[in-house]
């Protein structure tokens, strides 16, 4: 079972939100998405200062198997990337939603999470997809 | 419905995630193909590979059958007991499949075919079987296991009761043995020593089991993909098929030109080719940027001309992303490859890439 952290909010394409904060927050794919993928070998992050709009194409996870665009699940300006994936893309295996995040967004509208899932929508998403 | 192996449920059990490959559920990992991959390169590992069709060719014409069916020739086997790889080619040169054949007994050969060509495989075969004094028999009977790695043949010689050491521990490599009850050879499709082992289903689980008893681990069809690439070893279906012929497909090793008497099936096709020189030829990439290489990623020569990514993906053991790429004849060291939108360079060079752990490129 993967795990689904009651406390994030989630997108349709299997990326998670997590409000830090001075309309903060930071954004990761989800467990199910990692394991989905298999070994995660590279991560294109966008640059920071770009402003991006909910649903936009924020990246590229690329594992042994596939490449898989990543799309910010919120509008914003993006802060800080997670530089530590250059060199160990594994992170998002390992903890995806630790020390595996991908970026830190200024968010343009706090209220945008609300559209988002929560963890039991979520849950019954990849639960429905199984099936 | 997709087909299962005699180790299906050996699979699930070692937690194996199971995909859909050529029409058989097979364990494409069973947590971590990069794990997987370096296990195999640093220590060794056991593969299930009894989704590829084993065929004997049987009976007295059976060296005259082989010798027009395959453009190596296996009069290069000069004794029992030997194995040699081949391409079987369409009357146009183009590759109906690649396989290995093991020169067993006088009048008994064993080819293993892969997979997804078995259909197409038999047909051929029966096809031309015509005028010549064989029986094809497709050993559905059997499994076979894969067992690779620089510790692969102490590991199992360790494991075999002594009749079966008797044949183990005199093969060269490439060199094959049967009796009764398994049949060993000394090849493989990783770079890396070890055996390749084929016996009645009925054994299979229990050698399986004494295998990973062993701490021999089971890997999945995806470190097998990395380490055949790195290995600089073909895949059919990526790197050459019926439209492509070996000249351009880095197989022309493969092709028995003499003696020149040896009419086999595409050689006035590929004669032609030959002739008028072949103006692709596939080589090797190593991505000097950022990214990973994938199949039909554009390839480009500047003032030269355009290519093609046939197999790419990430190399475990360079950490870089490596490639097979079908490229025009004149290519020259450099190209760059077109990977969403953006150019990223990359460097020719001549595969293998890996060989027994070692990088063999800069």
């Amino acid at each position: 079972m993967n795990h689904v952290p009651s406390e994030l909010r989630y997108s349709k394409s299997h990326e998670w939100v997590r409000l830090e904060g001075n309309g903060i927050a930071i954004v990761g794919i989800t467990d199910h998405a990692q394991s989905l993928l298999g070994d995660l070998v590279y991560v294109e992050l966008p640059e920071v200062d770009t402003s991006l709009k909910a649903g936009d194409e924020a990246g590229v996870v690329e594992s042994v198997k596939a490449a898989s665009d990543v799309y910010t699940p919120v509008s914003g300006e993006i802060l800080e990337i997670n530089e530590a994936l250059a060199t160990a893309p594994e992170l998002v295996n390992d903890d995806p939603y630790g020390h595996g995040w991908l970026f830190k967004i200024q968010l343009d509208d706090e209220n945008e999470l609300e559209e988002l899932l929560d963890s039991d929508g979520y849950e019954e998403m990849i639960a429905a997809d199984d099936h | 419905m997709t087909k299962r192996t005699m180790l299906y449920e050996q699979h699930v059990l070692a937690g194996a995630k199971m995909v859909d490959f050529a029409g058989w559920e097979m364990p494409i990992h069973y947590g971590s193909q990069l794990q997987e991959h370096h296990q195999v390169r640093q220590d060794c590992g056991v593969f299930d590979v009894s989704h590829m069709a084993i065929v004997d060719v049987l009976g007295p014409g059976a060296r005259d059958y082989l010798r027009f069916l395959l453009a190596n020739d296996i009069d290069k086997m000069t004794s029992r007991g030997r194995s040699l790889y081949s391409c079987m080619l369409n009357d146009r040169g183009g590759v109906i499949d690649d396989l290995i054949v093991y020169f067993v007994d006088v009048n008994k050969y064993r080819i293993v075919l892969n997979a997804s060509r078995r259909t197409q495989d038999l047909d051929w075969m029966n096809q031309q079987a015509e005028g010549f004094a064989i029986g094809l028999h497709q050993r559905d009977d059997l499994s076979m296991v894969a067992v690779q790695g620089p510790n692969a043949i102490a590991k199992v010689q360790s494991l075999l009761t002594p009749a079966q050491l008797d044949l183990a521990v005199t093969l060269r490599p490439f060199d094959c043995a049967e009796n009764e009850q398994i049949f060993i050879a000394r090849t493989g499709y990783t770079g890396e020593d070890g055996y390749e082992i084929i016996m009645h289903s009925e054994n299979i689980i229990e050698f399986w089991q004494r295998l990973l008893a062993a701490d021999i681990k089971p890997i999945g069809l995806g470190a097998r993909d990395t380490l055949r690439l790195e290995a600089g070893l073909n895949l059919y279906g990526n790197d050459m098929d019926e439209t492509t012929h070996p000249l351009e497909s880095m197989l022309g090793w493969t092709i028995a030109w003499e003696p020149y008497e040896r009419l086999f099936l595409g050689r006035a096709a590929l004669e032609l080719i030959k002739a008028a020189e072949p103006n692709r030829k596939l080589v090797g990439l190593v991505l000097e940027g950022k990214g990973i290489l994938r199949q039909h990623h554009k390839v480009i020569f500047p003032g030269i001309g355009e290519g093609e990514v046939t197999s790419g993906g990430f190399s475990p053991t360079l950490n870089k992303s490596i490639a097979f790429a079908r490229v025009p004849a004149t290519a020259g060291d450099t190209c760059l490859v077109e990977i969403r939108e953006k150019q990223i360079p990359a460097k020719v060079v001549k595969p293998p890439f890996v060989r027994h752990g070692k990088i063999l490129v800069q």
